[in-house]
């Protein structure tokens, strides 16, 4: 009786794997279109719906490559779950878009497959700053899209537009500023250290970032909100109640579009530059598919859409692209910008978090 | 109907699937929060299997003491705020008309409805100085120019007894409603006012109630971490909301794990001491 059960579930299973085998030959085409396509990683929300309206489609038509998005979670989620699956040889997605932070991170994984720049012929488009590279030289990811945190300012209390980030040390803006409330989302370390130490090289010792934190301490009084949501921060800026602050440059500007009297301005000592990248799971198995869509995303053309549709800063030389004027300093400035000191986030990333803590809290 | 004690195993049927439940959803996961507490953090990364008390060792510090120690105090003021404010309320509800008690109660129902983050929200407009209360307190002449309310301790404790009042009132309903009212009858044919009466009857009869329902109301409000940050500044923060900075933003498991083991504990003693004293009156 049990050898008679044994034989029958080991005939259906033969018989099942068969049927399988001969559907998939039958069905080359199967096969073939998986082979070219591509598995991208996006942030979710507002990223990802941007990118499969106005961008995938335009790739697929050109290229033959159909792109399936996965929406990545922000954080370092997405990064947990590549290397987890990488070491398995899985990958969620090919190329993903990481922040600066995770690929640092990554980097010291091996996570990220080298890329060949021969194959990226765009690649001498962009600006140095957004090409990744390991230690080693190797390149590690290529800038996708770069976006600036700026001095924000309601119009109705500040008549006249701040110039410099030192306006936030100012005794006569007492209970009056709105910050993000994490050291390694608000950069206020290197806006610091860029306004009042002559450039974020100053925070190379520790003994340079506790002056940086000594500083930063004269501007608590000032300080009404430690944000963390966004939308609290907005709507406190668009009604005065809290009327200076750091905010994302393309969303005030988006907002003083529609009537609210706020506006955003690039401070003397340049606007806080943060971006993202693509980079390349070492388990991918799309490694010419994965060249031809970065090649295709570092065309200034896409890089101009991006600024137009997304609102987003383009990471290729602005002269490259045909963006006029007001499209360009909706997104971005030709003021030398902030570049956030990364580095730091990932050796020193619980010591600063500490320091920062008891720093707001204490 | 007789009940009888299990005789067999399939007697106790019914129970493997709340007990089934119980495991699934709370053994284990508090069990694997236990266990990450003493996992290593891999600074720039995640972190490794592994048994050591770091995690602990650097929660044990003054700072981290005063946040502990603010947001006990903080959930032991909602407690005592809601229970003081919700049983006169109670109290007098139970003697409303049936019709009246309906309409109250489905108020404070919808009142759970909303989420903490609208209760914040709408607590932070009211408190503006652009449309604010203290707009209408000009208006009325009381005030010469409005001004901000928030952020301060006073608007989070608003926000927080505003939030948790409902459940005082749904757990001191039953029983107030089921307390004789012959007991304030004969308190007053004995020449006591009702204020007295209230004070030296109706109290003492619902001590246990009482205890049980600070108790509730004290944790309920130590989890909250979203008023906090809504209404308040940087030193209301709860240990709650430091546990999310931990785990969302650091990645670091192990210490926001190792915290909220902490807080268990600590919240667990002090629940365990409030009962021990609640035994210890009722003996004396």
């Amino acid at each position: 009786m049990t050898d008679f059960l044994k034989h029958n579930i080991g005939r259906r299973a033969v018989l099942g794997a068969g049927l399988a085998g001969v559907s998939m030959l039958a069905m080359p085409s199967i096969l073939r279109a998986q082979d070219k396509s591509l598995k991208v990683g996006v942030y979710g929300g507002y990223f990802k719906d941007s990118f499969d309206k106005n961008i995938f489609p335009e790739f697929t038509k050109a290229t033959g490559i159909a792109i399936e998005a996965v929406a990545e979670p922000t954080g370092e989620a997405w990064l947990v779950q590549l290397e987890q699956a990488a070491k398995a040889g899985q990958a969620p997605a090919d190329v993903s878009m990481m922040s600066q932070v995770s690929m640092l991170k990554g980097q010291a994984t091996d996570l990220w497959a080298p890329l060949d720049v021969s194959k990226i012929k765009n690649a001498s488009n962009l600006i140095d700053r957004f090409v990744n590279k390991y230690p080693d030289g190797r390149i590690a990811g290529i800038g996708a899209v770069s976006w600036y945190i700026t001095l924000v300012t309601n119009t109705d209390v500040y008549k006249e537009a701040p110039t410099s980030w030192g306006a936030f040390w100012d005794p006569a803006n007492v209970d009056k500023l709105g910050l993000l409330a994490l050291v390694s989302n608000s950069f206020l370390l290197e806006v610091t250290a860029k306004t009042f130490f002559g450039g974020t090289n100053a925070l190379d010792t520790e003994e340079g970032i506790e002056k940086a934190f000594t500083k930063l301490a004269e501007v608590k009084p000032n300080v009404r909100l430690w944000y963390r949501d966004e939308a609290q921060f907005e709507q406190a800026l668009k009604s005065g109640e809290i009327p200076m602050g750091q905010y994302y440059h393309d969303v005030t500007g988006l907002a003083a579009a529609d009537g609210n009297p706020v506006r955003s301005t690039f401070p003397k000592e340049g606007g806080i530059q943060d971006s993202g990248c693509w980079a390349l799971s070492r388990a991918s198995q799309k490694v010419e598919e994965a060249h031809i869509f970065i090649d295709y995303m570092s065309q200034p053309s896409i890089q101009a859409v991006l600024s137009r549709k997304v609102g987003t800063s383009p990471t290729v030389k602005r002269e490259l692209t045909d963006l006029t004027d007001a499209e360009f300093a909706a997104v971005s400035s030709d003021i030398e910008p902030i570049i956030p000191r990364y580095d730091l986030y990932q050796t020193k990333s619980d010591w600063l978090n500490q320091k920062w803590t008891e720093l707001i809290v204490g | 109907m007789r009940r009888e004690t299990p005789q067999r195993l399939a007697d106790y049927g019914p129970l493997f699937f709340p007990a089934m439940m119980l495991v699934v959803f709370f053994v284990v996961p508090f069990a694997t929060m236990i266990a990450v507490s003493f996992f290593q953090r891999q600074q720039g990364g995640f972190y490794v299997p592994a048994f050591e008390l770091s995690n602990y060792q650097r929660f044990i510090s003054l700072f981290f003491a005063n946040v502990l120690g603010f947001s006990l105090m903080l959930a032991i003021a909602v407690a005592i705020c809601c229970v003081v404010l919700a049983i006169p309320f109670t109290y007098l509800l139970t003697r409303m008309a049936r019709k009246v008690q309906i309409i109250w109660l489905v108020a404070l129902l919808s009142v759970l409805s909303l989420s903490e983050v609208i209760i914040g929200f709408a607590w932070s407009t009211l408190f503006s100085r652009t449309a604010g209360i203290t707009n209408l307190l000009v208006m009325a002449g009381l005030m010469s120019e409005a001004k901000a309310l928030l952020p301060s301790f006073g608007a989070v404790l608003t926000g927080m007894v505003y939030q948790a009042f409902p459940y005082t009132v749904l757990v001191l309903y039953p029983a107030l409603v089921r307390l004789d009212p012959t007991l304030t009858e004969a308190a007053r044919t004995l020449g006591a006012s009702p204020i007295k009466a209230f004070f030296t009857v109706v109290v003492p009869a619902l001590r246990n109630t009482i205890t049980a329902t600070l108790i509730m109301v004290f944790i309920f409000a130590l989890g909250s971490y979203l008023l906090p940050q809504l209404l308040g500044r940087p030193q209301h923060w709860t240990l709650s909301v430091l546990i999310t900075d931990q785990a969302i933003y650091q990645s670091n498991m192990p210490f926001a794990a190792a915290m909220a083991v902490f807080l268990v504990l600590v919240t667990l003693g002090l629940v365990a001491l409030t009962v021990m004293a609640g035994r210890k009156g009722e003996a004396a």
